[in-house]
């Protein structure tokens, strides 16, 4: 099955790109789309998780041709000094 | 309401949506602004600009120079005074009809509760995660709409929590692992504009809550990310397991 991989913000600066398509013969969790698409690197706690444009946990299944995007959470209100 | 403020308003009045009546329920309603920085600055510009009758204005912080650079509600005279007492200024020359009340300090959590039970709405424009969750909580306690969002480099994210209605999520439903610290816009930067567009956003849901018109971004995170221009809309559930809203008994009445 192919997934569509989309990461926003700065993890796609971090990643150095916004798409990748990956290729799986099991079905996979959201965390272990990341890990195929990112060198086995863990996915971090913080990072949001959205399958289709719903907001999801890390441990939820991806189907084929399901869109999984990754977003890292943005906390400041720019009232720093 | 009298002939200058007709036509001072006109331009609300005129919207089908609005009109005189919605109006002079923006004259009457009593919004809470927690942060008076990038996001609190548009925020607290376009509602004093929009007649809201009474804005609470929260923020401990003085201006400094590096604020100015997109909290445009302050200006270079202003470096060193106490951020309430600035934005006051500015507010109050945009639209001497509304009322201020001013707290140039962190609020502890009692006395943010004390303060939030007494307003219509609460716009969360902090810059950490102590105050955020303070005043979620605070919210979801006593069933106060809040508006948050947040800004960081190109990027931006902004929703509504409407804890009257059952299916709302709140703010702690977003962050489960409440320990965790983000980034800070003074190590990472953020781009002058995103925060005017964010904030921009949250003062058109704030004015569709307190008219309950429109659609608000209730169970929804908008997300912008303006390097590539992409707006996300992300369907947010409530978390079941949440430890904030999930035990609130949410039969309550509808204010």
């Amino acid at each position: 099955m192919t997934i569509v991989v989309k990461f926003f913000g700065s993890l796609r600066e971090e990643i150095g790109n916004h798409e990748v398509k990956i290729k799986a013969e099991q079905p996979l969790t959201v965390a272990q789309v990341w890990a195929q698409a990112c060198d086995e690197v863990p996915l971090p706690h913080h990072i949001w998780t959205a399958v289709n444009m719903n907001y999801v946990e890390q441990n939820t299944l991806v189907q084929d041709g399901d869109e999984v995007a990754f977003f890292p959470p943005v906390t400041g209100g720019s009232d720093e000094n | 309401m009298n002939d200058s403020s007709l036509y001072r308003y006109s331009r609300h009045i005129s919207l089908p949506q609005v009109t005189r009546i919605g109006q002079q329920k923006l004259t009457q309603s009593r919004v809470l602004i927690v942060g008076l920085g990038g996001l609190g600055s548009p925020v607290a510009l376009y509602l004093a600009a929009a007649g809201i009758g009474q804005l609470m204005l929260v923020d401990g912080d003085q201006v400094d120079l590096s604020n100015l650079q997109r909290q445009i509600v302050h200006n270079t005279a202003q470096i060193g005074q106490d951020k309430v007492i600035s934005a006051q200024t500015r507010l109050q020359a945009l639209n001497p009809d509304i009322q201020m009340t001013t707290y140039s300090y962190r609020l502890e959590p009692e006395a943010l509760q004390q303060l939030i039970t007494t307003v219509d709405i609460v716009v969360d424009c902090s810059d950490n995660f102590t105050t955020r969750f303070a005043i979620n909580a605070a919210c979801v306690r006593h069933g106060i709409p809040l508006v948050s969002a947040a800004v960081q480099r190109w990027n931006g994210q902004v929703t509504v929590f409407l804890p009257t209605y059952s299916q709302s999520p709140c703010y702690a439903c977003l962050y489960p692992n409440q320990e965790e610290e983000g980034e800070v816009c003074s190590e990472t930067g953020i781009l002058a504009p995103v925060v005017g567009i964010i904030g921009s956003i949250q003062a058109v849901e704030v004015i569709k809550v307190l008219l309950n018109i429109g659609e608000s971004l209730c169970g929804k995170l908008l997300l912008l990310d303006t390097f590539t221009l992409q707006w996300r809309t992300l369907k947010l559930p409530k978390d079941p397991a949440c430890l904030v809203c999930s035990s609130v008994n949410f039969i309550r009445e509808i204010r």
